[in-house]
């Protein structure tokens, strides 16, 4: 296993590439709106986007974010 | 679909790409002179790289009924050192007349140092002696912001036609100042760190397609000279002509690099599009 400062080293970049990633995809969806006065915009995969990235946020979490994630993202009833 | 592949350091590639690109349309690459990954120490060094990517490169793409075009300079990290620096840009002008030699690049900053500098502006004042064209790199990931608002600067000062300049690896943070001052600039598509194929469409639905080259800037490192027809595919996917592809992966490499006579291959236009299902929709 990597010391935690050796994950950052290898890892940081790709953190970055996909936060980029995810803001350009929310610019897409956001310029589409403006675009568009079909929909008023909020739909239920959007609420879950923002919930996972609040999720996210959050400083000092246990790391099992990713399971997490999955869960918020999974039909569990 | 024929597809130009603008800026593309085939030294570090094997002939299977070549074969590839071929394959999947690419008609024609053009290759800046750039960082070796290691600093050379010698001209003379670089005397022969000029040599290699301006006469035996094109022999090796030709193979695969590629054309293959170049350009000579010393790049922004061994501009770093400028008595080597200097004693390069001595002999570039002997470059100039070769059949391929499209012009100078990749110049520019890679941490916008005072030495960077000194050679940035000797490379472009060169090139506007030699009426070459200019390829600017801008740097990496946090030294970008820095790097281009410095190279708009430097240009500020000197007398060219910026439609004659390419600034290369803009992103969504740098890409408004060069278009506004009326040079072309380029998106690389790299992975993790600089623009993304998707992305790339963005930007094209957001400042249009007017003076923007694609290319895939692929090298030593982690690159894949496919993330252009990667990004072909999303250009289509979101509903563009198979002309308003060619306009941008094709006809805009040549109306740039076509200010220089040497780059002969014209923009097309096809006869008539046939009717399409748009990719990705086949369900």
């Amino acid at each position: 296993m990597l010391t935690a400062d050796k994950v950052l080293d290898r890892y940081y970049l790709d953190i970055r590439c996909m936060l980029v990633e995810i803001a350009a995809t929310l610019d897409r969806h956001d310029r589409a709106l403006d675009d568009s006065s079909a929909t008023d915009g909020r739909d239920a995969r959007l609420d879950k986007v923002y919930d996972a990235l609040a999720m996210l946020a959050q400083t000092g979490g246990t790391p099992d974010r990713s399971e997490r994630l999955l869960n918020m993202f999974s039909d569990l009833d | 679909m024929q597809i130009i592949q603008p800026h593309y350091h085939a030294i570090a590639r094997t002939a299977q790409d070549y074969e590839r690109m071929a394959m999947s349309g690419v008609v024609a690459v053009a290759e800046p002179a750039f960082w070796a990954g290691f600093d050379r120490e010698y001209p003379e060094t670089f005397i022969d790289y000029f040599k290699q990517i301006s006469e035996f490169e094109p022999t090796r793409a030709a193979d695969y009924g590629i054309r293959h075009f170049c350009w000579v300079a010393v790049n922004p990290k061994e501009a770093e050192n400028p008595a080597l620096s200097h004693e390069v840009l001595k002999k570039m002008p002997e470059f100039f007349t070769k059949p391929t030699v499209l012009g100078v690049g990749e110049i520019g900053f890679h941490k916008t140092t005072k030495n960077e500098e000194e050679i940035f502006e000797a490379q472009v004042e060169l090139a506007i002696k030699h009426n070459q064209l200019i390829l600017i790199h801008t740097p990496h990931l946090q030294d970008k912001v820095r790097g281009t608002t410095r190279t708009l600067e430097v240009l500020r000062h000197m007398n060219f036609d910026p439609e004659r300049v390419w600034i290369d690896h803009v992103e969504e943070h740098t890409i408004r100042g060069p278009l506004e001052e009326g040079y072309w600039v380029g998106f690389t598509l790299y992975p993790i760190t600089k623009c993304t194929p998707k992305r790339a469409v963005d930007m094209l639905e957001i400042y249009g397609r007017e003076r923007i080259i694609i290319n895939s800037s692929a090298d030593w490192g982690p690159s894949d000279p496919f993330t252009l027809q990667e990004c072909i595919m999303d250009y289509r996917a979101r509903g563009n002509s198979l002309q308003d592809a060619i306009e941008v992966f094709h006809n805009n490499p040549c109306r740039f690099l076509g200010q220089n006579p040497k780059f002969d291959i014209k923009p097309i236009r096809v006869e008539q599009e046939g009717v399409e299902q748009p990719v990705g929709s086949a369900t």
